[in-house]
């Protein structure tokens, strides 16, 4: 047998793993671009809501059937993968079906692969269904037209094209093992739940024609697992990896408790400090003073941007959003989305400018985000509280506010008075603080 | 009880007299100057003097907590806000905190002790149900046998904090029927007021959240919808009254309820 397959299987094996390499080099590196945020703390409790969370798709679950079916192509695809590393082997070596030495338990295997795949298939075509024919509307928001659209899409037809491959194959290969007088090396291995069913077509057929579709479908398989691997930093569907680190490095504190910005903090004391010295030379003249909120995405910090990474737009969290349901232009969603968006941006723009981000005039406020969808939350943390994988579009909204009011004084002017109303009377109202006790005697 | 007989102790004057309460007393801004607010701040106030608790609030002392600040953006005067009522906490040396308002009992709990605040901050409802454990406290049905009654979840209390039951055991103390809405607990919507839209006009819209949740409440026909909060309360009563509904659906917090009940 000729070696020269399996040198081009090592080929392109090396260049669909080496470009997708690559990829994840400037993704962690785009994620860097962020501040910095301490999330290495309480790591057993990190670790509890990564198995929970991600692994254990707690989350998913809330909403049953949606949560039922992708626990179906989650697991399918985890255990799948196990049939993976056979065809690496084989394709490196020149082997068939290496694994099958395990006897009953490979039988066990195969089996398991073959119900999955089909168990795969049927979710995936639900999903298809919800998404085009039901139109379920949290997929038809406005920020899911064009290649939002058409990613969710794409990424059903992968998985379609994948597991009738791996099917095709599976029912070719039983064919020739059942071929009187044997064929070749496909002895007997594995047992075939699903494609025995499918191995009827080939009846009649010339072996050698079962056989080029066998090697095709074999080829074709794991050609598409590489290209469906590249395709993930494309994609929105990055959170089968990033959906780990996410959940890990999530927050752990009350929904309810948002930083409290140090810069301030120091600031604030200063000005509070009876005995400090108003004319005192700065501790270091040269410090750049830090800059409040975030109005581009390197203002944000990188467990945001890992965040608008993980992000597969399903919607949940545009689902709950109160301004979302009453017809406000904001959606929790699109904050995730314009935020991968622009670091896209600000990633692509550094590489074209060796190493340096050259400044384009735009930002991640305005020219994705508008202050409209800003003050439109509520801060209520349904969005937070549904995200699958924990994540928090409300911190971003947040830290936008910020660069508004502290950094534009740009907030709208009923909370410029209510905020006014605090500085004078200690209350968001136009009352004086030495009433604050009145109702005592009121009746 | 006349409404005048309500005593309310002052920080101040406790520590004139060298005493120190079990428990502030935070009334916030809206349980202090908003007219419907006040009511259950006096509610509250019953309700702690007929169960004989050493409390005082800071009265004149008291200024925002700088919730409303901090959620539209305005870091600044956040911190100024909550050093300034640290200084004036930590220097009467208080250890315990109630509050009706989950805005401040969010603030206070999450983001005072970074700031050097640190302090046990408990929700009015958690209080009256530690009572209640205690048997400092008894709770009849009264009035609200049998009546329906429906809880809007704070957003501040449940999800921001995981405050659930509490509210619930005490309205089931009632022996009222308490019934959910479709979207309660951690799934509970916002009345709309949060994040510091009580101070402003929403965004252009096709509906306020007020109403959307209004309807979810008035969907499933209580007599009552019980809120834990002066600024849900603020929203729903509003809802109610955009409906017509308020003849036959009452907005009460659960301070109230108990009061009521109890004739106070």
């Amino acid at each position: 047998m000729s070696i020269l397959p399996n040198i081009l299987f090592a080929i392109i094996l090396i260049i669909g793993i080496g470009y997708f390499a690559k990829n994840v080099k400037k993704l962690i590196r785009n994620i860097k671009l962020g501040q910095d945020v301490n999330r290495k703390d309480n790591p057993s409790a990190r670790l509890k809501n990564m198995a929970m969370i991600a692994l254990g798709q707690s989350k998913m679950v809330k909403r049953p059937i949606a949560g039922f079916l992708h626990i179906i192509v989650y697991v399918g695809f985890v255990i799948i993968n196990i049939e993976v590393l056979e065809i690496i082997i084989d394709g490196l070596f020149g082997t068939h079906r290496i694994f099958a030495f395990l006897g009953g338990f490979y039988d066990f295997l195969i089996g398991s692969f073959e119900v999955l795949a089909l168990l795969v298939l049927v979710a995936v075509i639900v999903f298809w269904i919800r998404r085009n024919v039901v139109k379920l509307q949290r997929f038809w928001k406005p920020e899911m037209q064009g290649f939002p659209k058409n990613d969710g899409n794409y990424i059903l037809y992968f998985e379609v094209v994948l597991m009738t491959l791996f099917l095709t194959m599976n029912a070719a290969d039983f064919h020739l093992q059942y071929v009187s007088g044997g064929f070749s090396h496909y002895h007997q291995a594995g047992s075939f739940p699903i494609s025995q069913f499918i191995a009827p077509i080939f009846d009649g057929m010339d072996n050698s024609v079962v056989f080029m579709i066998e090697r095709t479908s074999w080829w074709l398989h794991i050609c598409g697992i590489l290209v469906f691997l590249n395709y993930l930093y494309f994609s929105k569907h990055l959170h089968i990896l990033l959906a780990f680190p996410n959940t890990y490095f999530a927050n752990l504190n009350p929904q309810g408790q948002f930083d409290n910005l140090e810069s301030v903090t120091n600031e604030v004391k200063l000005m509070m400090d009876p005995s400090a010295d108003p004319f005192a030379a700065p501790a270091n003249p040269d410090a750049v003073p830090a800059k409040f909120g975030a109005s581009d995405v390197q203002d944000l910090n990188w467990v945001q941007l890992l965040n608008a990474y993980t992000c597969t737009e399903c919607g949940r969290c545009t689902s709950s959003c109160p301004a979302n349901q009453t017809g406000k232009k904001l959606s929790p969603r699109k904050i995730m989305m314009d935020t991968r968006d622009r670091l896209e941006e600000v990633g692509k723009n550094i590489d074209t400018n060796k190493g340096t981000f050259v400044d384009d005039g735009k930002s991640l406020l305005n020219d994705y985000i508008t202050t409209e969808e800003l003050w439109a939350c509520t801060s209520c943390n349904a969005c937070v509280e549904e995200c699958p994988v924990n994540i928090s579009p409300l911190s971003i909204i947040m830290d936008m506010r910020r660069y508004l009011v502290m950094e534009q004084s740009a907030a709208p002017m009923e909370l410029n008075n209510m905020m006014t109303n605090i500085e004078n009377n200690g209350a968001p109202w136009q009352y004086n603080q030495m009433d604050r006790l009145n109702w005592k005697n009121e009746n | 009880m006349s409404e005048n007989s309500i005593k309310v102790p002052t920080m101040a004057e406790m520590m004139a007299e060298g005493k120190q309460p079990e428990v502030l007393f935070w009334v916030g801004c809206a349980g202090s100057f908003d007219d419907r607010a006040k009511k259950i701040t006096k509610a509250f106030v019953k309700i702690l003097n007929r169960a004989n608790i050493s409390f005082a609030v800071l009265g004149t002392e008291e200024s925002c907590t700088g919730d409303p600040a901090k959620r539209s953006g305005n870091e600044f005067l956040f911190q100024m806000q909550a050093m300034t009522n640290i200084e004036v906490m930590n220097a009467y040396e208080i250890k315990k905190i109630v509050t009706a308002c989950p805005h401040c009992f969010n603030t206070l709990k999450n983001e005072y002790p970074e700031l050097g605040g640190k302090y046990e901050v408990v929700h009015h409802t958690q209080f009256l149900k530690s009572l209640l454990d205690d048997g400092r406290l008894t709770i009849e049905g009264g009035q609200f046998k049998g009546k329906k009654i429906t809880f809007h979840d704070p957003c501040y209390l449940g999800r921001a904090n995981q405050v659930y039951e509490a509210p619930r055991d005490l309205i089931q103390k009632l022996d009222a029927e308490l019934v959910e809405m479709k979207r309660s607990r951690a799934n509970g919507l916002c009345c709309g007021a949060g994040g510091a839209q009580m101070f402003k006009e929403a965004e252009k819209g096709n509906k306020e959240i007020n109403i959307e949740r209004t309807e979810e409440a008035l969907s499933i026909e209580p007599e009552i919808i019980a809120a834990g909060c002066p600024f849900c309360n603020t929203m729903m009563t509003d809802g109610v009254k955009n409906k017509e509904k308020e003849g036959s659906v009452k907005v009460m917090d659960i301070a109230e309820l108990i009061a009521n009940a109890h004739d106070l």
